[in-house]
């Protein structure tokens, strides 16, 4: 069961961060930080397709997580969901055209693998 | 005058710092509140709309909500690359929170984990913030980004006269 939830959670999460990337980058960059502003963002941003999608798969992934922090510990529950690092970042390179030079490869790995570690 | 470039390097760097605490602190409290709520495994709901009655449960969704907001608008300039490893801080944090408060034993092989984000997010933490150029709200800065990076091309020993 456990390992069920932690792939939903994997394939929930890098689906949302994507999605997320995709539509926060259409919508273009936030300069102004006071209140009546971000009202205005969050107004445009629950009419954009790519966050809805990203929200949904968001929650499913956070639904899931729920589940599984109620069957096992934190210290299973975060490590596991590491994997999704190295798709998010295959998808950032290709899908978003991201430079990911090797900096943010070796960094990329290195933070998945020490996340990984920290299970133990 | 400040650069855009360092304008953009500063919110980048606070606002991963927003993300990274109200991640920490959310994920702990909820923790927290679903050991008390018990056994969470249904397809109905109810149960999960019943754990949010739950005052830790609450305060950790309600942070976890900030960090979803606040994730959101550094991916609306920074690369996904970039967020990704950077804001694995947090389990850096996690770690350590649990070490300091709650007396938690560390092992070696934990702490070669935290070493290894470190170093992973230091090495990340080198590069640009964004590196996209499509996207029209990023014309006018990356531009300011390339002719700072010919300049530093063509004599970096040069001190800059800014207008």
């Amino acid at each position: 069961m456990r390992w069920i939830l932690v792939a939903v959670i994997v394939l929930a999460t890098t689906l949302g961060e994507v999605l997320q990337a995709i539509g926060m980058k259409r919508h273009g960059e936030i300069h102004d930080f006071r209140p009546d502003a971000l009202g205005r963002v969050v107004s445009t941003l629950v009419r954009c397709r790519y966050i809805l999608a990203a929200i949904a798969a968001m929650a499913v992934s956070f639904f899931a997580f729920m589940a599984l922090l109620s069957i096992t510990e934190l210290s299973f529950a975060v490590p596991v969901t590491a994997a999704s690092y190295i798709f998010e970042t295959v998808l950032a390179k290709y899908l978003l055209k991201e430079h990911v030079g090797w900096k943010r490869w070796m960094g990329v790995l290195l933070v998945a693998g020490g996340v990984t570690l920290l299970s133990f | 005058m400040i650069s855009s470039t360092t304008t953009l390097q500063l919110k980048t760097r606070i606002l991963t710092t927003v993300v990274v605490l109200t991640n920490v602190l959310g994920n702990s409290l909820l923790s927290r509140g679903m050991r008390s709520v018990g056994v969470l495994l249904s397809l109905s709901p109810l149960p999960y709309v019943q754990a949010l009655f739950n005052p830790w449960v609450a305060v950790g969704v309600s942070l976890l909500i900030v960090w979803l907001l606040s994730h959101m608008a550094l991916l609306s300039w920074a690369d996904l690359s970039y967020v990704l490893p950077m804001t694995a801080v947090a389990y850096v944090l996690v770690a350590v929170v649990g070490r300091l408060f709650l007396h938690e034993q560390v092992s070696l092989v934990r702490w070669a984990g935290i070493t290894l984000i470190m170093l992973g997010v230091i090495l990340v933490g080198r590069t640009s913030p964004r590196t996209t150029l499509s996207q029209p709200a990023a014309e006018k800065d990356s531009r300011v980004e390339v002719k700072t990076a010919l300049r530093s091309m063509s004599g970096s020993q040069h001190s800059e006269a800014r207008p």
